[in-house]
């Protein structure tokens, strides 16, 4: 497998009027070709606008990337005018959203959609590009599909349309789907299904994928790898296993026992993680999780309110070097690096 | 624990709890009128289409079910905040259906409702001190402004709010720090039952468990008896004891909720189950998902038949000739609603 994207230590700020946002504040990592990884943290995180910047999307004013680097098959996209990247989006990089109907146009039917950037990446005609948009819908199972193309987004479920978002999304064989939390609005039973589907499509198509969300449950069974962000950092990334059953950063434990869980009677006390996520409007010093952690706390690490951790590759349960942190602490060990 | 005085009185279950609020055949049709100048009545949602259920005195009961199966409304129509279309509501021995006016105001005292909302569900230009407090005044509790004052601050203390901020606006606040006050100003009138209606949805998956905390705790502590509305199944099992599953306006499956969570019987409850994301990449590898088709169909024009017979993966023909099937004891406690099932 060769590496298909590599994000260098990016920074994105929003300049607004009650003062800057610190957004994204150095984040990098690598996507192999065909790979799945799964971005969780919580609300403000920055798992969005990390993957916005990388697709040239952050609003401008009162967005700025401010430095870093996006290289995705050898160039980077950073660098690119806006019609060069108007190219790779939808074509080689494609995006799928939260809510189906910020995304998909109100006025327009699904298949003048779809078919649409088929013919602006493919030069397809129209009853080309028609026959394929069905053969799209057909595939992510809506029944019926050459009729419902000239239907409006209003006249599917909350379900359907992100059915079609996921359509549109494959319609040019991008080599990277990004999902935003592309089931947080739906029902499980419907997020079943789409993750089903997700699961079935990827293999076919066989693309690398960065899947976004909140819900730890959801990426444990399609991510090949998990990154964990905070405050606009990441804390912890590695395998699945290793994320999910042997975390070593003082968030990840802290939240996954923070979870009560679907498979166990729930007699015991949630362990709760004390205060708040951090205000990003404040300039990050040290580690964003240092007023939360109890880590901190017991082994008094005072370089964690000033100094940021760095992320470092540190080896897996099974010696490989696949396993990134970052933090001060070793919690496995029960100790501190050069304190 | 059973007296024969016990067993005798209606509210009273097997083991001799105490229901503190019984439900019976309850209904809530929303009407749906077309015509601008005269309005007429071409349909009803059937958001709640007759449900039973008792709820004992100190437990939670959990209500789960996809979004617009009827939680939300059963909710409100227990608490008479929506006016039944049908069926009885008794809360500590009392009908609440018929009763209006000065009695209706009083029965509310002890009946309270968090919502899911902490953003929605606050006054943004009410302070803090003045939302919690307003419930008092309403009821002309604490005249004393003074004492008022120190009462909100103790509540405030008591659900975790610096009592320093009692004259801070809602906006100054994070989410799970607003939905504390929807908690401090719920408690205000010492209820002995609330209705938390997604109470933890909003907030951010480590501010959840802070939240669930500390409604166990004032639970404890003032024997709180909770109507908990939440479509996070985890959370459910974890906070309730018992679980009533909605599908369509109709409770499906009701009962202990290890026993319906070990031991679903309903294939919507076994579906529904299937579908909820566990973080451990070994469960996941290993779980079979039961994927049911389709989506939920529209409450104003339900099946004929079983209400689920439009995506049940084991229907058969008596799922469409028959009416609905009852909620029936299939276990000690455990109650289910269809026909493979007896
Ligand atoms: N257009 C914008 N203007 C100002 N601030 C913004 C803008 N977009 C994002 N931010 C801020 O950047 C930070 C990171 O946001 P981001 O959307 O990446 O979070 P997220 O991890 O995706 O969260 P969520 O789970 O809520 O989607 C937040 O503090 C957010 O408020
Ligand atoms: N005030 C109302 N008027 C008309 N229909 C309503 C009203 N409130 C709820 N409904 C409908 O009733 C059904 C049940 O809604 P609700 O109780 O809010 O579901 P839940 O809380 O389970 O998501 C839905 O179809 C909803 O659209
Ligand atoms: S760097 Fe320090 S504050 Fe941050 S997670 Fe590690 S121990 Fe906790
Ligand atoms: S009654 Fe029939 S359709 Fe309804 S849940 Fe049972 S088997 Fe399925
Ligand atoms: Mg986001
Ligand atoms: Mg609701």
């Amino acid at each position: 497998m060769s590496t298909l994207l590599e994000v260098n230590d990016l920074v994105v700020r929003f300049y607004t009027q009650e003062g800057t946002v610190y957004a994204v504040n150095g984040v990098s990592f690598d996507l192999e070709e065909g790979e799945t990884l799964g971005i969780v943290g919580e609300s403000g995180s920055g798992k969005s606008v990390s993957c916005l910047a990388l697709m040239g999307l952050i609003p401008s004013p009162p967005g700025k990337v401010e430095s870093g680097t996006v290289v995705f098959e050898g160039r980077d996209l950073l660098t690119l005018k806006p019609d060069q990247m108007r190219l790779i989006r939808g074509k080689e990089i494609a995006m799928i959203f939260q809510d189906p109907m910020t995304s998909l146009n109100p006025v327009l039917t699904i298949g003048t959609q779809i078919t649409e950037s088929l013919k602006l990446h493919e030069g397809m005609n129209t009853t080309q590009s028609r026959k394929r948009a069905a053969d799209l819908l057909d595939l992510v199972g809506i029944p019926d599909a050459y009729r419902r193309l000239d239907d409006y987004p209003h006249q599917f479920s909350g379900g359907m349309r992100q059915r079609v978002m996921i359509a549109m999304g494959l319609s040019c064989n991008p080599k990277l789907l990004i999902a935003d939390e592309p089931t947080t609005a739906l029902d499980v039973t419907i997020q079943a299904q789409i993750i089903e589907l997700v699961k079935q499509l990827k293999d076919e198509f066989n693309m690398a994928m960065i899947w976004i969300t909140h819900d730890l449950g959801v990426v444990a069974g399609i991510a090949d790898r998990i990154q964990v962000m905070y405050g606009g950092r990441i804390m912890e990334s590695g395998s699945s296993h290793e994320v999910f059953r042997d975390s070593r950063h003082p968030y990840t434990v802290g939240l996954l026992g923070s979870l009560p869980r679907l498979d166990s009677s729930g007699e015991e006390k949630l362990t709760q993680i004390e205060g708040s996520p951090p205000d990003m409007r404040n300039e990050p010093e040290g580690c964003p999780f240092a007023p939360r952690c109890d880590v901190r706390e017991q082994l008094q690490l005072e370089k964690c309110w000033d100094e940021r951790p760095p992320l470092e590759t540190v080896p897996d349960a099974s010696g490989a070097e696949a396993h990134i942190m970052s933090c001060w602490a070793d919690i496995r060990e029960g100790v501190a690096e050069n304190v | 624990m059973s007296s024969p005085a016990m067993v005798a009185d209606e509210r009273k279950t097997r083991d001799g709890d105490d229901y503190i609020l019984e439900v019976s055949n309850l209904k809530k049709h929303f009407p749906i009128s077309s015509g601008i100048v005269f309005q007429r009545q071409v349909g009803a949602v059937r958001a709640v289409d007759g449900i039973s259920f008792n709820v004992i005195r100190g437990e939670t009961l959990g209500l789960v079910g996809e979004s617009g199966c009827g939680k939300s409304t059963t909710g409100r129509t227990i608490l008479q905040l929506y006016r039944p279309t049908e069926g009885s509501v008794k809360f500590e021995g009392q009908e609440l259906s018929t009763m209006a006016g000065n009695d209706l105001r009083q029965m509310r005292r002890r009946m309270q409702i968090i919502f899911q909302d902490p953003f929605a569900s606050l006054n943004p230009r009410m302070t803090v001190g003045s939302i919690v407090s307003e419930p008092l005044q309403i009821h002309k509790m604490y005249a004393n402004k003074q004492e008022r004052q120190q009462y909100v601050e103790q509540l405030m203390e008591r659900v975790g709010l610096n009592p320093y901020f009692i004259n801070r606006y809602p906006h100054e606040f994070s989410g799970g720090q607003r939905q504390r006050i929807g908690i401090a100003r719920a408690l205000a009138l010492q209820p002995s039952f609330i209705v938390a209606d997604e109470p933890i949805s909003a907030l951010d998956v480590s501010i959840q468990a802070q939240v669930v905390n500390l409604m166990e705790e004032l639970q404890d502590e003032l024997g709180l008896t909770y109507l908990f509305i939440a479509h996070d199944l985890s959370m459910v099992r974890h906070i309730c004891d018992r679980v009533a599953v909605m599908y369509l306006g109709k409770i499906v499956e009701l009962g202990p909720v290890d026993e319906v969570y070990d031991n679903p019987q309903h294939p919507y409850t076994q579906a529904l189950l299937s579908a909820v994301p566990v973080p451990d990449p070994v469960v996941e590898d290993n779980r079979q998902r039961i994927i049911i088709s389709g989506d939920l169909p529209n409450p104003a024009n339900p099946p004929t038949g079983c209400n689920f017979n439009t995506r049940c993966p084991v229907v058969f023909d008596l799922c469409y000739q028959e009416p609905d099937p009852p909620l029936i004891e299939v276990r000690p406690d455990h109650y289910v609603s269809c026909h493979r099932v007896v």
